[in-house]
């Protein structure tokens, strides 16, 4: 029956509602005004490093959906206030010379906002850009938490968390849970080696025990040998939980099941501390899961959200101010004012020493549950809790605002 | 008194006790039909269960739960007591279910994952925000079916009609806008921006204040009706809860008019509030994270939904004071009072 409706009414009643729209609409803010307001996404693709299985493979659009969708959920909201947003898409290969393109892209227009998908190097390359420099930059790809400590630059903010926040968003479940001595496994990639640092960074601040630290050892076909290989590897030694740093997932989910102690598996494996992930469901988050489900046919991942929330920050500071001049909206967002509705429970802000998006971090069980929202409770801070994850202000060597 | 003697004296006069048992039948049959008379009922859905629990406002108990569509949610009584309409979000329909049987008796065509509504004081249009969709769907209720499609902002949630029927409201979450929408002509007539994810609206009982609730902004904003301007934000400050736990959702008015009741969230709280001054008097301790509301038609008791407790609290409304939680279905959300008749 209503799938009946569905198809007979709905395209009518559409059509009546957009005549309607068009009619009369005023508005509460003061000097409501037309604006256009654009966005530059710029990705680079790394080369993806080789894995034993392609069966956890991120999806190749991660970040530019959450473009899309952020654009469109901002005109939704735009056309009450003849707000009209747009984003030019520029995709680098691994192949291509991305300086040449950068260049290109920056040079074709002067679009004062940028959503930025690429490593670290790459980002820097981008924030000190001469073309860039009067620009607003969100990092929405990179999780490299030296760019919140001594490598800021003032025309760039951060809406993906930093490993320092995942990790220390996982140390505080440990504690609570008073898993406190750790087996720790590097895997061989660059963001393995950060995830580890990071989590040992973690371990020292909230007083966690790392009592095996380990790479690991490479060669063979793990998925044939791990009940032989594992239990051996981690022999030798008490602990309360494995943490794997393994971010393509080339071989942690080989080691959940086989270590030689029934324990339970952390990190890039078991229970992951995310930025987003499809099993995020409460605060109102099934609705923008199915928003982009609608629009993409598969589910939303981190870079995703990264990239949405950029998108919807310009959308809420625009919105507010009524401008799209970039120093006050700077003010706004790094301002105590901004309270962000991100569907993570709590809202959310930005640092204005790191330029860093305070957010919850939800620790998954990809089996399907939200095990914890960090920060855990119990875990105190001066100003917000959220700043009990993550570099704090003291922390910092740099400063991105005043 | 006399009765009693009478039972006394007459068990043992063998020819009497029949008149003996009448009357005794006839005091335990008003006894027992007396209660659920003067008891109103609080209808509260069970968003993760699929049903209703019914709660009597006398025993404070659950006394029957009934197995409705996909998901309940916003849950309302018609201006005759005779219907209840539940928001079944996940069955896209709104159903009508007879408050005297508990049966279903039919779907209304809704719109996409209906969740908030609210009925025209006429008793037949009802205002149905679509969350998935960003749209109020209008239906007739005797025609069942859909009169308009209004589009607004992203997640429209809250539903409010002010009481003389000349302006119905909606909320939209993402857009952060309250929709001002003319009833006569069916069209969006003002927008007017409120803090984050704004969750309920609510007109007060003469109509000339609007209050809508924003979860993330942490405010309530209080509008004056006649010329749409905002005439007071209200702040809370609990002792003890950081502030971005502080999310207020549902609002509700006392009889008299003279406090209003907001639903706090994860802060577990009810604020109570001055409606004339919108000073806040007193936080009320509840289940955890609260979302929506009802009072006794003799507006003596409260009872808040706590979707993460999954149970209700009741609220004593002249002391002021949480006299009692009930154990209800998972994640309650909605509530209404169906009066005694």
């Amino acid at each position: 029956m209503n799938s009946l409706f569905v198809m007979i009414f709905r395209p009518i009643i559409f059509l009546f509602s957009i005549f309607y729209l068009g009619l009369l609409v005023s508005i509460n803010v003061a000097h409501a005004k037309e604006l256009n307001i654009d966005f530059l996404y710029i990705e680079f693709q790394e080369k993806r490093p080789a894995t034993l299985s392609n069966l956890v493979a991120p999806p190749e659009d991660d970040g530019l959906q959450g473009v899309r969708l952020g654009v469109i959920d901002n005109n939704t909201t735009g056309k009450f206030l003849k707000h009209t947003y747009k984003a030019d898409e520029v995709v680098i290969k691994h192949d291509e010379d991305f300086k040449a393109r950068l260049d290109e892209a920056l040079k074709a227009n002067s679009h004062p906002f940028i959503v930025a998908n690429m490593k670290a190097d790459k980002l820097l390359m981008l924030a000190d850009h001469p073309l860039a420099k009067d620009r607003l930059i969100f990092n929405a790809g990179t999780e490299n938490t030296e760019l919140r400590i001594s490598n800021c630059r003032p025309n760039t903010l951060h809406t993906i968390p930093s490993r320092r926040m995942l990790t220390d968003g996982l140390a505080q479940f440990l504690v609570k849970k008073r898993w406190t001595k750790v087996f720790l496994i590097e895997g061989h990639n660059p963001g393995d080696k950060e995830l580890a640092a990071q989590f040992r960074n973690s371990a020292k601040k909230f007083r966690l025990k790392i009592v095996v630290d380990k790479k690991w050892p490479v060669g063979g076909d793990i998925r044939r040998n791990a009940a032989a290989e594992v239990p051996a590897f981690t022999q030798g030694a008490e602990y309360d939980v494995v943490f794997i740093a393994d971010e393509v997932k080339d071989f942690g989910q080989y080691v959940v099941f086989h270590t030689w102690l029934p324990r339970p598996v952390v990190g890039s494996h078991g229970m992951e501390p995310v930025a987003w992930h499809r099993v995020v469901e409460q605060w109102g988050a099934a609705q923008l899961q199915s928003r982009f489900g609608k629009l993409t046919n598969r589910t939303m991942a981190q870079k995703d959200y990264a990239a949405w929330t950029a998108i919807r920050t310009v959308a809420e500071a625009v919105t507010r101010l009524q401008t799209i001049e970039i120093p006050k909206l700077k003010d706004y967002i790094l301002g105590p004012k901004i309270r962000l509705a991100m569907f993570k429970g709590r809202s959310m802000s930005y640092r204005p020493w790191s330029g860093q998006m305070r957010q919850t971090i939800p620790l998954v069980h990809a089996g399907g549950a939200v095990i914890k929202l960090a920060p855990v409770e119990g875990f105190l801070h001066p100003k917000t809790e959220l700043d009990t994850i993550g570099i704090d202000e003291g922390e910092a060597k740099c400063r991105v605002q005043g | 008194m006399p009765i009693f003697k009478m039972n006394a004296d007459m068990w043992r006069n063998g020819s009497k006790r029949s008149l003996v048992s009448v009357i005794v039948s006839t005091l335990i049959l008003s006894c027992s039909f007396s209660q659920p008379v003067l008891a109103d009922r609080v209808y509260i859905t069970n968003e993760k269960d699929d049903t209703i629990s019914v709660i009597d406002t006398k025993s404070l108990e659950v006394v029957k739960t009934i197995e409705v569509g996909e998901r309940p949610r916003g849950i309302i009584l018609s201006k005759d007591g005779k219907y209840l309409y539940i928001c079944a979000s996940d069955s896209d329909a709104v159903q009508v279910m007879d408050v005297k049987t508990g049966k279903i008796l039919h779907n209304l065509p809704s719109g996409l994952d209906p969740e908030q509504f609210s009925l025209h004081p006429n008793n037949r249009l009802l205002f149905i925000a679509n969350e998935d969709d960003a749209i109020t769907t209008v239906v007739d209720t005797e025609t069942r079916k859909v009169v308009a499609q209004i589009d607004v902002g992203i997640e429209p949630e809250g539903m409010a009609v002010s009481p003389d029927g000349t302006i119905a409201i909606t909320t939209s979450e993402t857009t952060n806008f309250v929709h001002w929408i003319n009833v006569e002509k069916l069209v969006l007539e003002h927008n007017s921006l409120v803090d984050q994810r704004p969750r309920h609206a609510e007109f007060t009982a003469d109509g000339k204040h609007l209050w809508v609730s924003a979860e993330i902004g942490g405010t309530v904003t209080v509008f004056n009706v006649a010329d749409r301007t905002e005439i007071k934000k209200i702040h809370f400050e609990v002792a003890g809860i950081s502030k971005d736990r502080v999310q207020p959702v549902g609002i509700q008015f006392s009889k008299d008019g003279k406090l209003a009741f907001v639903a706090l969230g994860p802060s577990n709280r009810v604020a109570v509030i001055d409606a004339k001054t919108f000073e806040v008097q007193k936080y009320l301790l509840v289940g955890r994270r609260v979302w929506h509301m009802a009072q006794t038609s003799d507006g003596k008791l409260l009872f808040t939904t706590n979707g993460i407790s999954g149970d209700v609290s009741v609220v004593d409304l002249e002391k002021l004071k949480v006299i009692k939680s009930i154990k209800v279905g998972r994640y309650p959300w909605g509530a209404v009072v169906v009066p005694h008749p």
